[in-house]
């Protein structure tokens, strides 16, 4: 296998498309949003409750290859608890370092165990996987009646 | 542009993939780089070496804008474009040349007929029947032809092979259908429809029948009268020639009671703010400046399968369909969509537990050149409920050493999956 394939198919990655965790519709969810890849045909629909300014439980549902069914696993693993603001600046985080050039080293220290998707970088046609259920989390949080700046 | 005659070349010449394949340049990459498997030709074909020298030379020697210039140049330039003409007529059988139309590809041929015949001969409770199987290029152009007139689009349905259920298109073929618009081979499946039979079908109840046939000219002749059907369409660009030109075959007796699809210089006879007199067909249907070039590769690319043979073609992907059957179905958990008992060298599969993507990007690191996704065909994967398939599709430069590495490829991805 080649080095670039071993990075975009970590183990962790496989396990959370494998396994996902939080692929619910949570009954308290207060806001929701779809992201679909016509291109590939994933589909995926992103649920949270959002509760003074802090998401209180976040879900997903749907179907689409390893890495966006992973991507969504693991974001809602990352931002259950977490301030809105936060889950913004995770956001960022996680847009630059799967955009980023990859012959450098990424940013991300401050993501965890989402920098596994770094290997995403050499792969430009599947960023769009590593991103979709982030960009409906974050349409949702604007239903919500979240202040998340769009810049 | 003399194409050699057919029955000469067809029958007794062994089809040589090997040699086949030293005319396409993008097949001879370096050591450098990983060598290609490309088995995406039903998306877009590569090109040989005789059509880009013929697109080259068009512009190096030969161009000039067409039916213009009364230099001789432009005249050159004329001769060759009616010369494809004439070539295209061959290449499908039609009895005159007035009867091709230049047109961009197979989705604007389908949208010029849904225009400019739907709207003058479909009206309110009519009926369009097409197939579960069609390319969104056979549907939209129709249910847009039906939102405008109030006219009915009819679905007739596929069977779990993938093959058109007759009984139900026959039943479905009725005294309002006007419109029959079906593939000559599907995209997605590979499957071929009995062409003929339908237009005996539609010509029953007096429908006209337009076929979609991008699919079938790179792997098989075809010959419109014996299809007895009344629009043919495909694209160049999966002939082997250039993307940006294809044909549209239409009747006589229809095309030239049509009306204008579009509107502008070459299409006309004579222009006063108050009335405007056309052109007869084909030109008629071919207002502005074409791909003058493009039509040039197209007419190398038609007499590229032509010299080789389409009838040895033919038989040469038959048994390398069955050798990647064979060889497919010995990969553990791969479930092959579109087993039609008639279908061309088309594999489309999906891998237990592996989403198509997933499979695309590792066969590419491989060098193998897969499509996956819906394949503009939606209702086919709701049909198999599978959001995407793998579509591997066999041409004439593929060999079974393609179809090994495809299998080889796939290996590897039940080994990071298991």
């Amino acid at each position: 296998m080649s080095s670039e394939l071993r990075e975009l198919y970590q183990s962790v990655i496989l396990d959370h498309n494998k396994q996902p965790r939080n692929f619910r519709k949570p009954e308290s969810a207060n806001c929701s949003a779809e992201g679909s890849n016509p291109l590939c045909g994933d589909r995926v629909t992103v649920y949270l409750e959002v509760k003074d300014g802090v998401i209180a439980d976040a879900g997903f549902q749907g179907s689409g290859c390893a890495i966006s069914t992973a991507s969504a696993s693991l974001m809602t693993q990352a931002i259950k608890g977490q301030p809105i603001e936060a889950v913004e600046k995770l956001f960022e985080g996680f847009h630059t370092m799967v955009t980023s050039d990859p012959r450098r080293e990424p940013e991300s220290e401050a993501l965890g165990k989402l920098s596994v998707f770094a290997g995403v970088r050499e792969f430009p046609m599947r960023i769009k996987c590593a991103t979709l259920a982030w960009h409906a989390m974050r349409e949702a949080i604007h239903q919500s009646g979240g202040t998340v700046s769009t810049e | 542009m003399s194409a050699p005659n057919r029955a000469a070349t067809e029958s007794h010449v062994p089809f040589d993939p090997e040699r086949a394949r030293r005319d396409f340049p993008i097949l001879q990459r370096s050591d450098s780089e990983k060598p290609l498997v490309f088995l995406d030709s039903a998306a877009s074909a590569q090109k040989p070496q005789q059509v880009i020298d013929a697109i080259s030379a068009c512009y190096s020697h030969d161009y000039a804008n067409i039916h213009r210039g009364v230099y001789e140049l432009s005249a050159r330039a004329t001769a060759m474009f009616e010369g494809v003409r004439d070539t295209a007529r061959r290449f499908l059988s039609a009895a005159e040349s007035r009867e091709i139309v230049f047109v961009r590809n197979t989705t604007e041929a389908i949208n010029l007929v849904a225009s400019s015949y739907g709207r003058t001969h479909v009206g309110e409770g009519d009926e369009v029947l097409i197939t579960e199987m069609e390319h969104h290029s056979n549907i939209v152009p129709w249910q847009i032809l039906c939102d405008q007139v109030g006219a009915e689009l009819r679905v007739a349905p596929i069977d779990d092979r993938g093959a058109l259920r007759m009984d139900e298109f026959e039943r479905l073929v009725g005294p309002r259908t006007r419109i029959v618009a079906v593939a000559h081979v599907s995209n997605a499946l590979g499957t071929v429809n009995p062409v003929a039979r339908i237009s005996r079908l539609a010509h029953s109840v007096g429908a006209v029948v337009v076929v979609d046939g991008a699919q079938a000219v790179p792997h098989q002749p075809v010959d419109v009268q014996e299809l007895d059907c009344d629009f043919y369409a495909f694209s160049g660009h999966k002939i082997f020639g250039p993307s940006g030109v294809g044909v549209l075959y239409g009747r006589a007796s229809i095309l030239s009671q049509m009306p204008p699809y579009q509107g502008g210089g070459m299409m006309i006879q004579t222009v006063t703010f108050e009335k405007t007199t056309y052109e007869d067909i084909p030109h008629r249907f071919e207002a502005g400046t074409p791909d003058i070039a493009g039509v040039a590769g197209l007419g190398a690319a038609m007499d590229y399968l032509t010299d080789l043979g389409l009838e040895s073609i033919a038989r040469y992907e038959a048994e390398l369909l069955v050798y990647a059957t064979e060889a497919l179905g010995k990969v553990p958990g791969l479930r092959l969509i579109g087993t039609a008992p008639n279908k061309v060298s088309v594999l489309s599969f999906v891998l237990e537990g592996v989403h198509p993507h997933d499979v695309g990007t590792i066969l590419d690191q491989k060098g193998v050149a897969v499509r996956t996704g819906n394949h503009c065909a939606m209702p086919v994967m709701a049909h198999f409920d599978v959001p995407a398939t793998v579509r591997a599709s066999l041409a004439l430069y593929n060999t079974r050493s393609d179809v090994d590495a495809l299998v080889d490829a796939l290996m590897e991805v039940r080994e990071i999956f298991g």
